[in-house]
């Protein structure tokens, strides 16, 4: 075990974890913030998506030693009360179903409008592809990115 | 936000009114994505004559005095528990009504309710909700309550926005895996890496000095002598658990673990299916396939017999014979297998996500030796269910652990455990066969159906009625991987089956496919054969017209290849139209029509989002996911291997349409997914010149692509 301090969601913490300990358990079960999910643990669901430096990545993939002092922002901060656009492009188009892979589409969309304010259909369709969606709700995602980019 | 009452009053086990008439109506049954948390609570306000906006939705625990049915399963949520939520808003509504009159001093009848407002016309009063809600929990239950014209609903058929919707997009605790208890430890399962094997020995000198680990044993999930229930099935039921202070610690230990594993002897041995002896043990994929060509005839029983099917085929000028097969599929849902267990001696709390957690808490009752009334269950918002959680085995090794480890255990499955567990969707096969007379017509019919280990065969669904001459057979090879029921479970794969097959006899025929469907279920409507018919072969037509004329079908448009398909399941019925392209020679499907007739639509937006889901789960699962197996080893374990739809590949737009016809709700959640198959499968035709039948399509798809293009 050692001590890291972080720097997530605009707060220094300090956590004591195995310097192996990928962020995404780190945020989960060290400081609560569990709005970043477990999916598969290898980078392939796109689940755990968290801004590292404001770039998305997959959080499982990132050890607590490996971030340093870099900005983390999660699903949690990414505003105080779901007012991001994309957060509110989400609740117009009423995407979720079961709901669990939202918050890893949502830090992916952010991160794509982010760098590329109005994107593509082809743009979103090879961004978005790293995020599964078990419940199918591919097309509401692909319009809520597209009202997201036309209101920000 | 709304602003919370001082007091809350219960005028029943569904509703509390508070005193400034706020309203929280507890959603019985679980959530796992189908939005019943949503759209049961509309179905109580509806009758309680509630305004929406001032509803607080929570989720009910498992509590079977007050409620019924408390499932996720078979698209039954809605079409069930439709008059008893009605009753429930009702009499609420009729006891607001009395306590009124008898404050009013004026006769019952003539109080109305509209939008959380209590009437009296004549004597100018009125009161809301909350101002009668301490004086309505009094009133005696009403005997007979009054209900609502369809026409009359203001709730019900207007869409209503997800209740958990801003709590998911802003990452709050909804689901299993995000519980959280003061002093809970984490466990892990280690479970035997092959269907057919045990644990011969362990060895966890090495994990228990590892940093953060509480304790390493093995457990049986069942005791010896229990009798599992139906929704007890489980492949491993001795397993290792693995107990830790966090997530990652548990992970790592669980890495370091040294188990021995040894076959199962009584698996070893051959197992008899209907006469023939079939060999089991390791199992292989494909020994499956072989066993599945090779038996379907010897192994067939038949189901269904009118007319003379075997006097049709032989006269017959023509026979078409076509035989389609899927693979195993895991139901992959997106939050892995999890369930929170505090056992103690004399009560077990358990928190998770659980589609059958009645069920459940009779397995786990008989577990830990404790009555019912000691165990409590509460159900989280579900990451997903797909049928996987009807099978609770998870939530019982919850329990045994926290029993053993004496602490509050949260159980995760990482997603190489979920998907390596069990549980699966079976292996298909299904031979048809048309008969045609020298004119062209259909004359005689016959399926044969089976799979590892059930068969997706329904003897009475169409075409059954509409053909003289119709034979129905099925047959079942045992297999020790287990399987449960998969989103439409048998449909997922028998209607893409029979209607990628109606597309191929319809073209020998020389008709339209949306013609010839409609003339075989006009003859089952006005003249049907048999009388075990179980469909309304004038409700089916009704989906295939409105499909027609909302695709414009007929209406070619040059370079857009259409597949029609359509299908009854779930008391449902479902018409679709695939349009695909090619766009540099890869298939792109642009847009799928859907008509469905479900009846009633409590919350159309909702509803239409489910049906887009439905429609991209089938096709997802058709083109790109197979489980298969080496030695009983699952050769696919995680997302890099298994291939689940992603977001490029699904269809470009969806139109989705209801029938309106008043009729009461019937299923939703599974309908739409069985008939996109055949028209995924007949749209490949079309683009392709192709006909293709073995899930998953997509590796054939690249191979026609090729062909085509030299």
């Amino acid at each position: 075990m050692a001590l890291f301090t972080l720097n997530v969601n605009g707060n220094r913490v300090e956590v004591d974890a195995d310097p192996s300990t990928p962020m995404l358990w780190v945020l989960r079960d060290h400081l609560q913030l569990v709005g970043t999910k477990y999916g598969c643990g290898v980078a392939q669901c796109g689940a755990c998506t968290v801004h590292l430096n404001g770039t998305a990545v997959r959080s499982c993939m990132i050890t607590v030693s490996s971030v340093g002092n870099q900005p983390i922002t999660t699903i949690e901060g990414l505003s105080e009360d779901g007012s991001h656009p994309v957060q509110k492009a989400w609740l117009e188009h009423d995407v979720p179903q079961c709901g669990y892979c939202q918050a890893g589409q949502i830090m992916s969309a952010v991160a794509l409008l982010d760098q590329n304010p109005s994107p593509s259909d082809e743009e979103i369709d090879t961004w978005m592809n790293g995020n599964i969606c078990r419940c199918g709700t591919y097309t509401r995602i692909h319009a809520a990115i597209k009202t997201a980019a036309a209101n920000r | 936000m709304l602003v919370m009452p001082d007091e809350w009053f219960e005028i029943n086990g569904f509703i509390k009114i508070g005193n400034n008439g706020v309203v929280t109506i507890m959603s019985p049954n679980p959530e796992i994505g189908q939005n019943v948390k949503t759209s049961m609570p509309m179905i109580v306000a509806e009758e309680l004559d509630t305004d929406w906006k001032n509803v607080v939705v929570e989720q009910a625990p498992l509590n079977t005095d007050i409620f019924t049915r408390q499932l996720a399963g078979g698209s039954q949520s809605i079409r069930q528990s439709w008059p008893g939520l009605r009753m429930a808003g009702g009499a609420a509504r009729q006891m607001l009504r009395t306590a009124a009159a008898e404050a009013w001093q004026v006769p019952v009848e003539e109080v109305t309710t509209e939008a959380g407002m209590l009437r009296h016309a004549a004597s100018g009063q009125s009161a809301g909700y909350g101002e009668m809600a301490s004086a309505a929990a009094a009133v005696p239950v009403p005997e007979e309550v009054e209900l609502k014209d369809a026409a009359d609903f203001k709730i019900i058929g207007t869409s209503r926005k997800n209740v958990d919707g801003h709590k998911i997009v802003t990452g709050q605790p909804l689901y299993g895996l995000d519980y959280q208890r003061e002093g809970m430890l984490i466990a892990m399962i280690v479970h035997a890496p092959a269907f057919g094997m045990q644990i011969k020995t362990l060895d966890d000198a090495a994990v228990r000095a590892m940093p953060g680990i509480q304790d390493v044993f093995t457990f049986k999930t069942y005791a010896d002598d229990y009798e599992p229930a139906w929704c007890d099935i489980s492949a491993f039921t001795e397993m290792v658990a693995v107990v830790g202070n966090s997530t990652w610690e548990v992970m790592q230990a669980k890495r370091a673990l040294r188990v021995e594993w040894e076959p199962q002897p009584d698996l070893i041995e051959a197992v008899s299916t209907g006469g023939q002896q079939i060999p089991v043990g390791l199992e292989n994929t494909a020994a499956h396939r072989a066993h599945m060509e090779a038996l379907g005839a010897p192994l067939a029983r038949v189901t269904r017999r009118d007319g003379d099917p075997e006097a049709a085929f032989r006269d017959a000028a023509q026979v078409i014979e076509r035989s389609y097969s899927a693979p195993f599929l895991a139901h992959n849902c997106m939050e892995p297998m999890n369930f929170f267990a505090h056992v103690t001696a004399d009560k077990a709390e358990l928190v998770g996500p659980i589609q059958t957690p009645e069920f459940m808490e009779r397995s786990v009752s008989a577990r830990l030796g404790l009555p019912l009334e000691q165990i409590d269950i509460q159900m989280t918002r579900m990451g997903g269910g797909f049928g996987r959680r009807l099978y609770g085995h998870f939530l019982v090794e919850a329990a045994v652990i926290s029993q053993q480890v004496n602490a509050p255990v949260k159980l995760i499955y990482s997603r190489e455990d979920d998907m390596t567990f069990g549980t699966y969707r079976p292996a298909y096969y299904a031979t048809y066969r048309a008969a045609l007379d020298a004119a062209g017509n259909l004359i005689g019919f016959h399926v044969r159906a089976g799979g590892i280990p059930e068969s997706p065969l329904f003897s009475n669904r169409f075409p059954a009625g509409a053909v003289d001459n119709y034979l129905a057979e099925d047959w079942t090879i045992d297999s020790n991987i287990s399987v449960g029921a998969f989103r439409a479970p048998r449909s997922n794969f028998i209607a893409g089956a029979e209607q990628a097959f109606l597309d191929e006899v319809a073209e020998a025929m020389g008709k339209d496919p949306i013609a010839l469907r409609l003339e075989m279920l006009e003859r089952a409507r006005t003249n049907p054969v048999g009388e075990r018919n179980d469909y309304d072969a004038a409700r089916y037509a009704g989906v295939l017209e409105l499909v027609r004329d909302q695709s414009e079908w007929g209406e070619d448009q040059p370079g857009v290849h259409r597949g029609v398909s359509a299908y009854f399941c779930h008391n449902s019925y479902v018409a679709q139209v695939l349009d695909m392209v090619l766009e540099n020679n890869r298939p792109v499907i642009q847009n799928v029509h859907c008509a469905i007739d479900c009846g009633i639509v409590v919350n159309p937006d909702a509803a239409i989002n489910l049906a887009e889901g439905g429609i991209v789960d089938g096709i997802g699962h058709a083109m790109y996911s197979a489980l298969t197996f080496q030695d009983g080893v699952p050769q696919q374990n995680n997302y890099d291997t298994y291939r689940l739809i992603r977001h490029s590949e699904a269809p470009k737009s969806i139109a989705v349409h209801f029938v309106d016809n008043g009729i009461d709700p019937t299923g939703l959640g599974e309908p739409p997914y069985p008939p996109i198959i055949g028209a995924l499968a007949n749209a490949i035709y079309r683009a392709t010149g192709q006909r293709i039948y073995e899930q998953p399509f997509a590796p054939q798809l690249e191979v026609f692509m090729r062909e085509a293009t030299g």
